[in-house]
């Protein structure tokens, strides 16, 4: 699809005449080819594994799944140039982070500098997706859905349908309304993203949603276990123990 | 309320109270030169005496009224209070009249202090009514101060909620909307001038619209609905066919006035978190009308039913219901509903037309 040497691009704006100004602009670089331009997340994350580009223009606010969970599910090798219009919180997390940006409207030479930046960074690992979306949040607010690659599809779990993580190496396993999923992803650094009044670090491998907990038994001095709603037990650390009774006896309600 | 006497904060009201010592000078007068007390000289000269000791003690029932208010408060506690308190100034005046006597000696001669003596009984009754008088006058006084006071108060909070509406109005247009309009007329610029002009030509609509409604206290339904419809040509142009509008809008509905600017947060919420978040976009629609004597407006929009609620979708309707309540209170209604893939906002207010 690609010629030697071209940059291969995609366009991702829900908004057609966004994805037109930069077709156009993009197009006047040279040895850029636009592999496709996509509406939404969902096509975004479908074309990148099919056509591997080299640079992604990425919009932020879109249907179904937003800039950032697209940057989650893409590749870490595809450099992403994000497109907005505004946000202060995003601004503030590019900068941190060194994502590269252009605000709209832009000039041509803006964007190229954009794109030639990118093509230096293709190729090398992204900072951590993660890192970047949370640093994006306005303080206070939370993951309020997870989004996992699974093959050539893309589930989206609602943070408050989710039961139980449990950590798997360099993954966690996601549980909710019965099924499961693997995402690459450290433990701790989705327990930092998720409400830390609904869900608990229980243990070192696991982070627990609190209302889906039935009771905690005592295993042996000082060694708890949770039960969950549907019968599974985990493992609850000392530490844990001390956070879990933290948030479900806070401080000034009898015990 | 401050501490000192009303009647004392103020030049002005010393006079006009001076000199109700008159009429009080001869209504003692008439008392003490009843046959058998005094003399009509020495009842003169003792009445005045009188009249001016007790203007002043009976401003202190002023002080006593404020501590135990006739409304409110428990009877007994507030009977006995005034009982006590109307002996002892009574008391006290009485007092005062005696060494008033002494002074008048070298006048009326040696016996006059006995005399007064004499009339103390009758005297000590006056001041028991004085007392009442006075306290009734006061209770007068006190409710018109808090009648003033809460005027005042009204006034005050009349003042800060258009502080709070002007202050709202100011944040209503959003860098996100502007920045993505420019983005769009910079687009077509290339590829459709004439488009890109008529986007321009809606956008500086829209914002000349919603600047001079912040110069405004109320603009009729239809100005509202013309300026959503400038806001929603310049977002069609962003969302293309994922967005169209159907208005449904009787004209008694159009000629009924709200406060300006109040629908715009709510026309914008149906794009930014309904249009905006939906892959296939849908219809906006618009109600406006009015029945019996009430204002009715609805607007629904589609949304993507698995969508999280985007950042700052409770700002808007936050505002509305404020402005709503500080325009008309409770008798305002609002109601935001989310259907399985629809957003329904509905208000019913008093329907007001211009004069």
């Amino acid at each position: 699809m690609k010629g030697a040497g071209d940059t291969g691009v995609l366009i991702v704006d829900d908004e057609a005449p966004a994805r037109s100004v930069l077709r156009e602009m993009l197009s006047a670089q040279p040895g850029v080819r636009i592999l496709a331009e996509c509406a939404n997340g969902f096509e975004a994350v479908k074309a990148a594994s099919e056509l591997e580009p080299d640079v992604v223009f990425l919009d932020i606010e879109m249907p179904k799944l937003d800039g950032f969970e697209v940057l989650e599910l893409l590749s870490p090798e595809i450099a992403v140039v994000f497109v907005t219009a505004y946000d202060a919180y995003a601004l503030k997390a590019f900068e941190v982070h060194a994502v590269d940006y252009v605000l709209k409207p832009f000039r041509p030479e803006r964007l190229a500098a954009a794109l030639e930046r990118a093509r230096d960074r293709a190729g090398r690992r992204r900072a951590d997706s993660t890192a970047i979306a949370a640093a994006a949040r306005p303080p206070g607010t939370f993951l309020s859905r997870i989004v996992v690659k699974d093959g050539a599809s893309v589930h989206v779990i609602a943070a408050d349908k989710l039961d139980l993580v449990e950590a798997q190496d360099d993954y966690v396993r996601l549980k909710s309304e019965g099924k499961s999923y693997l995402k690459q992803q450290t433990i701790g650094g989705l327990a930092a993203s998720l409400d830390p009044q609904r869900f608990v670090r229980v243990h070192r491998s696991y982070v627990l949603n609190i209302d889906r907990l039935a009771r905690l038994e005592l295993y042996s001095k000082g060694s708890y276990a949770a039960v969950l709603a549907d019968g599974t037990r985990i493992p609850v650390s000392r530490e844990g123990h001390v956070r879990l009774k933290a948030l479900l006896e806070p401080e000034g309600r009898p015990r | 309320m401050s501490a000192l006497h009303p009647v004392l904060a103020r030049k002005g009201r010393l006079v006009p109270f001076l000199s109700l010592a008159i009429p009080l000078a001869a209504v003692l007068t008439g008392l003490l030169a009843r046959p058998g007390a005094f003399r009509f000289g020495e009842a003169i000269s003792l009445s005045w005496l009188l009249a001016f000791v007790s203007l002043f003690l009976y401003l202190s029932v002023w002080y006593v009224a404020r501590a135990a208010p006739l409304r409110g408060g428990p009877l007994l506690r507030t009977i006995l209070t005034h009982a006590v308190s109307a002996m002892i100034t009574s008391s006290v005046w009485v007092l005062l009249g005696a060494g008033a006597a002494r002074l008048l000696v070298p006048l009326w001669g040696e016996s006059f202090p006995s005399r007064y003596a004499a009339q103390v009984p009758a005297l000590f009754s006056t001041g028991i009514l004085l007392y009442l008088l006075s306290l009734a006058l006061h209770a007068v006084l006190l409710a018109f101060e808090e009648t003033r006071e809460a005027e005042r108060r009204a006034l005050e909070l009349q003042v800060l909620a258009r502080e709070a509406e002007l202050k709202a109005l100011k944040a209503q247009i959003h860098p996100h909307f502007l920045f993505n309009s420019l983005n769009s007329i910079s687009a077509l610029a290339g590829t459709d001038p004439a488009r890109a002009r008529a986007m321009c030509l809606y956008l500086s609509e829209f914002l000349r619209k919603s600047l001079a409604f912040g110069e405004r206290k109320s603009v009729p339904v239809s100005e509202e609905l013309a300026l959503a419809k400038a806001y929603l040509e310049v977002e069609g142009l962003r969302f293309g066919s994922r967005l169209s509008v159907e208005e449904d809008v009787a004209s008694d509905g159009e000629k009924c006035l709200v406060p300006p600017l109040l629908l715009q947060p709510l026309v914008e919420n149906a794009v930014r978190h309904g249009i905006a978040t939906t892959v296939e976009g849908g219809v906006i629609r618009l109600e406006a009308r009015r029945t019996g004597n009430r204002l009715r407006i609805l607007i629904e929009n589609p949304c993507d039913p698995e969508a999280p609620p985007r950042r700052g979708t409770g700002l808007g309707l936050a505002n509305v219901r404020q402005r709503l309540a500080a325009r008309w209170g409770s008798d305002a209604l609002f109601a935001a509903r989310r259907l399985a893939d629809r957003y329904l906002v509905v208000l019913s207010v008093p329907a007001q037309v211009a004069e």
